[in-house]
């Protein structure tokens, strides 16, 4: 028989060694891989984790494609640490894109430097409104939040799909669904002269110093982590799960819905019907990579965005196909949770032929 | 013995470098990129761009070096993927879908030197041209054929998103069939997506529950076509042959044949007589092509789905000769007027007279 037991004394330097070691191993079998394919090893090595980290364009790249992994990952690792799975940051992230582009687009034209924070609230506002739907569900009538927000994703996908082919559309633009192209005061001001990388990289890592400084060393988030592990201990405790679940989501729904308006008002510059490209769902994996923990989530949000340039440039270089970046996120997170069970548990053979 | 081995790997690689270099400077490749928006093996649109990309290699041999990359999104990464193919070097990068747009836009400002052509749009600039096809002359084509083959009367049709160029496919293939067939009636379902067999063959289904008995489609996959074929009923091939997912299903199909102009436009580029401009082809060219018309067909009606192709071939008829009202019963067209392509034909926000579904908005 194998058993997989409990350890009882798991290794703190584990813990910590946990994602490299799961880093090597998805390196190793990804050399597998292309020694399977018949490619130069090295070379295609290369091309997928090394040439994103070179020259300003791609690092300039990284930044862009890991800013809203980070913010909608540091917003979810919040409710996630106490046990409230927002699953539909995909969902607020489009709202906010929505309701801040709105806000650009009323005010198109208009020269002014309160129109980007103005934009911006009005993201947060939306994000914070939807995801306000599953806990207000949740708190009131015990509907369960991973659904609510799930299925309210695919409700934010299609009224995306309804503004731009209706109120928001371009009334210059031969009635294709796309908005008008943001003015400049409506547009994300840039971090790196010549590149894409917009002040969202920056929002993205203060706010994962304020997320390190809440779950760390304010009461919130001793309670929130109370709340996840022992919710009894937390109740008795005095701690108000309500609040819990609507502070969590709120904060998370604000956090996408943040994002959301960034990209819109960032690297694409417009309202289209293919904003959402699945980092709402992405970042769910950047936060269980990272252990929830802030600083690692700003690694991790890197890490995942090195993933997706180098999927690209394998396509282009090695004319490898587009499912590779999924094989390697999906590499990465098997290893990294089969690392895990082995830090806290043990396998156990015994050998009892008796029976 | 270990000199005589170096000095030969030393030649050798000083040959083969030499051979390189000679190679490129004498045989003047021309790097020819492509972007889908989604996989190549959809065998619809994406399907169809690539198969231009590989008569673009067959004519062309070891002159041209072709790059595709495939199912970019099209939102903020496809100006990176774009941005990447000019930094490889692409003297030519072809962006498929609409909404690369502002994308190739974007990167082509940066990129003065590298010519960009995007399908379907309608910006240009000094190096970017436009290209589309008017695929609505391929649906009249087969609006006849289905108006005459139903027995229901119920046509159903499965719609990606109300943009112009597929409401131009559901007018055009309506009053085709009607005019053929009086009582006819269409079904629309909007799947709002280009390409997912899921909700396509879903959406087939759902309109031959609701009396359809023969399908058009205008999203990328052959999923409807192999609903068609299991339940006995016809349906019509979207972008390319779809005949192998349905051998007794498909009437014909509206093939979108790239090859032709992607050949000519690097050609041109070849010769430095590149320039920006927008095309908009159809049969007469032969950028719409069908496939062989099945042998299901009744004679009367081969004759009469061939007759149409001779004409459009020859330029004679036009998919929207008037009269024609709108749905809301203003008039359009009057009797044998045909619509100037801007702005009535490249705009199109409205269904004709006679489509008994609500305009989606």
């Amino acid at each position: 028989m194998i058993n997989i037991e409990q350890r009882t004394d798991s290794s703190a330097k584990m813990v910590i060694l946990a994602p490299i070691l799961a880093l090597t191993l998805t390196a190793i079998s990804t050399m597998i891989i292309f020694l399977w394919a018949s490619l130069d090893v090295m070379n295609a090595f290369y091309v997928f984790y090394i040439e994103p980290l070179t020259g300003k364009y791609n690092l300039s790249e990284l930044l862009v494609k890991a800013a809203p992994l980070m913010m909608i990952a540091l917003g979810l690792s919040i409710g996630f640490r106490a046990g409230v799975w927002n699953i539909g940051a995909e969902g607020q992230y489009i709202i906010g894109a929505i309701s801040g582009g709105a806000v650009g687009l009323y005010y198109y034209n208009v020269e002014a430097t309160w129109l980007i924070p103005l934009m911006a609230f009005a993201a947060v506002l939306g994000g914070m409104g939807y995801a306000g739907i599953a806990a207000f569900l949740r708190t009131r009538f015990q509907v369960n939040e991973i659904l609510v927000t799930l299925m309210l994703t695919y409700v934010a996908i299609l009224f995306l799909s309804a503004m731009v082919f209706g109120p928001l559309r371009n009334p210059d633009g031969f009635n294709f669904p796309e908005s008008r192209i943001f003015h400049d005061s409506a547009t994300l001001p840039i971090i790196w002269q010549g590149t894409r990388a917009h002040i969202g990289f920056i929002i993205a890592l203060l706010f994962a110093g304020v997320t390190w400084f809440i779950t760390k060393k304010h009461m919130f988030g001793m309670q929130i982590k109370i709340s996840g592990s022992a919710p009894r201990a937390a109740r008795f405790a005095g701690f108000n799960e309500n609040k819990t679940i609507w502070y969590t989501l709120l904060i998370s729904g604000g956090l996408a819905g943040l994002a959301g308006l960034f990209e819109a008002a960032g690297p694409v510059g417009q309202l289209v019907p293919h904003l959402p490209v699945g980092y709402g769902f992405t970042a769910i994996i950047v936060a269980f990579l990272a252990r929830l923990h802030p600083i690692g989530i700003v690694f991790t949000s890197l890490l995942i965005a090195l993933t997706y340039m180098g999927g690209e440039n394998a396509q282009i270089t090695l004319q490898l196909p587009s499912s590779i970046t999924s094989v390697f996120q999906g590499m990465l997170l098997f290893y990294f949770l089969a690392c895990n069970v082995l830090i806290e548990h043990k396998v156990a053979f015994s050998f009892n032929w008796s029976k | 013995m270990f000199s005589t081995k170096l000095i030969n790997i030393i030649k050798i690689s000083l040959l083969t470098s030499a051979l390189a270099i000679s190679s490129s400077v004498l045989a003047d490749v021309t790097k020819v990129a492509f972007i889908y928006v989604g996989p190549t093996g959809d065998h619809g649109w994406n399907y169809q761009h690539d198969e231009g990309r590989k008569q673009l290699e067959a004519h062309f041999g070891d002159d041209v070096e072709t790059t595709y990359i495939e199912s970019v999104p099209e939102g903020p990464d496809a100006e990176r993927v774009i941005t990447q193919l000019a930094n490889k070097g692409n003297d030519i990068i072809f962006t498929t879908s609409f909404g690369y747009m502002n994308p190739t836009l974007k990167v082509a400002k940066l990129f003065p030197d590298v010519k960009f052509e995007h399908a379907t749009g309608y910006l240009r600039s000094d190096n970017v041209s436009t290209y589309s096809a008017r695929f609505y002359e391929g649906r009249h084509v087969i609006g006849k054929i289905a108006g005459k083959m139903t027995k229901s009367n119920v046509i159903g049709y499965i719609a990606s998103f109300p943009i112009p160029e597929v409401i131009r496919g559901i007018n055009a293939s309506y009053l085709a069939a009607k005019s053929v067939n009086p009582d006819i009636e269409m079904k629309i379902i909007w799947v709002y997506t280009w390409y997912d067999p899921g909700k396509e063959s879903d959406a087939a289904n759902a309109l031959i529950d609701q009396g359809a008995d023969i399908i058009m489609q205008h999203t990328d996959s052959a999923a409807a076509m192999v609903v068609a074929e299991e339940q006995g009923i016809y349906a019509f091939g979207q972008a390319s042959d779809m005949g192998a997912f349905g051998p007794n299903a498909q009437l014909t199909a509206i093939i979108d044949d790239w090859g032709p102009y992607y050949i000519q436009r690097v050609q041109d580029l070849r010769d430095g007589t590149w320039e920006s401009m927008d095309t908009f082809d159809g049969v007469k060219e032969g950028m719409v092509e069908f496939a062989p018309l099945s042998d299901k067909l009744p004679a009367d009606v081969k004759a009469m789905a061939q007759q149409a192709i001779d004409d459009l071939r020859a330029g004679t008829i036009h998919p929207f000769t008037g009269p024609i009202n709108k749905q809301d019963g203003s008039p359009w067209l009057a009797d044998g007027e045909t619509p100037p392509m801007f702005p009535d034909v490249i705009t199109m926000d409205f269904y004709v007279e006679g489509i008994d579904s609500k305009y989606p908005n």
